[in-house]
């Protein structure tokens, strides 16, 4: 029993902070068309700056992850602008090309910037210790992922379906060219949902550094991990990431815990049973 | 012939056509080159054209039927382990033995993970591919008694090539070797993909739902083009096992894939010179610059990457060969 609840809140905090993450890129990827496989870098680059801001320059840990979302989130609308406006509708390959190239320098420029090291983010008092439920004591910081996660899967819904921005959104996602023709400014519905998924990928970076520890190949360790998770919900669907990521949790954690001498055996053999039974995502607009 | 452009010229030719000799001389001749230029560094060199195979074999599947794959090292290393392992379990260590092992394990690894891939298209046929070479490292990690785990399949022993040529210690049989090898592989691609076969698959490429309406197995086309494809990277993976006698887990990684991926297109896709070309920059760059810059390797050829789909999105063959417009079609 006592297994099974570690497994359970692992699964959840996992799975929340895995959806924190992937939800940006299941957004710019429905929206946008394009496989972004640089989402993992930035997700990295919000790791280390909180880290960077909580160590060296002795800041708090809700500042440093304000900082490090709005820095990150900054530095990705020149990327967006320079580099991915000119993939955007070109074929697979090319995308996975300058993706991976956007990746390889950010790793590298990682490694010399801060080392090959893995750096933590000191929690601070308030989430470092643990919640008794009465029957069972479980880690305030897995709490404090589980509601980060709940937080900006209600707030994204709410961005999405209930603003002016986010009908706007809908329609580029439904139909770029009929959108800019009434009147929507698609580039800029781009650059801003861009800047949104990246800032979110850094949330999740920073808020799930204790369970996905940041160092420089962060980006591509992670990288496929987060590319499932959006195939398997389907690209540009809130329900469907917040899904497909608490199942691959709960299946990557049971399997750590009941059959670590496999690896990741099971969560891979269970990905590929699930994308044939689902080929378009629990919930895919993706065609 | 007309100008290579796309849509692709559609020819079928028989026989070994000009280019196909041409395409021969240069391979011979680039590696007569290199053999005098790196004396010291055949391995390298060895392993640029077992990588070589590996390319090529994604452009197979990738190139001319249009499948995009992070998981083909799965094949790559399934030659790798087939080839190894018979040598260091089972004593047989005849280099033409391995190497058809190699290639035959390779086709199995292809029919299997064909059979997984082809079920989706788009993101997640990419993501099927992922999980595809996972499982397979996975498998190879857990059963350690066969192939050494994490640890690396050591122990394999090559007798002299026909009887006569010792693998010695710079490397020179196994360069020798891997050329040869290479010859014949891109010889007999060149048949292949000039042949209605393949003229079919392309076909698959450009319209799946009208090649299916004249009457063709869409399917069967790419899984035939993916076994073909396991048993070109099965020889480049024997190829690898034969010339370091050892094989390791990275040859059946994610890494390898997305590596192997990125260099056919960065030589450009659809066309066996840009495998080719791809594989022998990507490797050259990655050597120099490492040895330059341990630091900012990464960065710089990441750099590259970027470069290259701005300014030549074709690819580096791809692109060179759109621009010399004189190049004959028949080269794409």
């Amino acid at each position: 029993m006592q297994t099974v609840l570690s497994i359970a809140i692992d699964a959840l905090a996992y799975g929340m902070v895995l959806f924190v993450i992937s939800i940006g890129l299941s957004v710019t990827m429905g929206l946008m068309r394009v496989v972004n496989l640089a989402h993992g870098a930035f997700a990295m680059i919000g790791g280390y700056l909180a880290s960077y801001a909580t160590r060296d320059l002795g800041l708090g840990y809700a500042p440093a992850i304000l900082i490090a979302v709005v820095a990150t989130a900054i530095i990705a609308v020149p990327i967006e602008r320079l580099l991915y406006r000119r993939i955007y509708g070109a074929p697979e390959l090319t995308q996975v090309l300058m993706t991976i190239g956007i990746t390889f320098c950010v790793i590298g420029l990682a490694n010399y910037a801060f080392g090959p090291t893995l750096k933590t983010i000191p929690l601070p008092e308030t989430l470092s210790g643990s919640i008794d439920l009465g029957f069972r004591a479980i880690a305030t910081h897995r709490l404090f992922a589980i509601v980060c996660g709940l937080i900006v899967a209600g707030g994204l819904w709410f961005l999405i379906e209930r603003t002016a921005f986010g009908i706007r959104l809908r329609a580029a996602v439904d139909n770029a060219p009929m959108a800019a023709a009434l009147g929507v400014r698609t580039q800029l519905v781009y650059a801003v949902s861009f800047a949104v998924a990246v800032g979110l990928a850094a949330f999740g970076g920073v808020v799930g550094a204790e369970l996905l520890p940041v160092e420089p190949y962060y980006a591509l360790r992670y990288m496929v991990t987060f590319l499932v998770a959006v195939s398997i919900g389907g690209a540009g669907s809130i329900p469907g990431a917040l899904i497909a990521c608490l199942l691959l949790g709960t299946i990557d954690t049971t399997g750590r815990y009941l059959a670590p001498e496999y690896g990741e055996f099971f969560f891979y053999l269970a990905v590929i049973v699930i994308v044939t039974l689902f080929p378009r995502g629990l919930a895919g607009r993706f065609k | 012939m007309a100008v290579s452009m796309d849509p692709t010229p559609v020819t079928v030719r028989r026989g070994l056509p000009v280019n196909t000799l041409v395409g021969i001389a240069v391979i011979i001749a680039a590696s007569i080159v290199g053999y005098f230029l790196f004396p010291n560094n055949l391995a390298l060199l060895t392993r640029i054209v077992a990588t070589m195979l590996l390319v090529l074999s994604i452009d197979l599947v990738t190139g001319y039927c249009g499948v995009a794959t992070l998981g083909h090292a799965a094949l790559f290393g399934a030659g790798a382990y087939g080839a190894g392992i018979v040598s260091a379990h089972f004593g047989i260590n005849e280099p033409l033995t391995m190497t058809l092992i190699g290639a035959v394990a390779g086709a199995l690894a292809g029919l299997l993970s064909g059979i997984v891939i082809l079920r989706a298209h788009g993101l997640p046929q990419l993501v099927l591919s992922i999980a595809v070479v996972h499982l397979f490292h996975e498998v190879a990690n857990k059963a350690s008694s066969w192939t050494g785990g994490s640890d690396g399949l050591s122990g394999i022993t090559t007798d002299a090539l026909l009887g006569m040529f010792e693998f010695d210690l710079w490397g020179r049989t196994a360069y020798v070797y891997g050329i040869v090898l290479l010859l014949i592989v891109f010889v007999l691609l060149r048949i292949l993909v000039q042949s209605p076969f393949g003229m079919l698959a392309r076909g698959v490429r450009e319209d799946p739902v009208r090649v299916a309406a004249m009457g063709a197995s869409v399917h069967s086309v790419m899984l035939r083009m993916y076994v073909i494809s396991g048993a070109v990277a099965g020889v480049g993976g024997a190829l690898n096992a034969i010339s370091t006698q050892v094989v390791g887990l990275d040859s059946l990684s994610f890494t390898m894939s997305a590596e192997a991926l990125v260099m056919l297109v960065l030589g450009g896709t659809g066309s066996l010179y840009g495998a080719m070309v791809g594989t022998v920059s990507f490797m050259w760059f990655e050597d120099v610059v490492s040895a330059a810059n341990p630091f900012h390797w990464l960065t710089i050829v990441g750099a590259l990457l970027i470069v290259v789909v701005l300014f030549a999105p074709k690819g580096l063959y791809g692109s060179a060969a759109a621009f010399l417009s004189r190049r004959r079609g028949g080269a794409k």
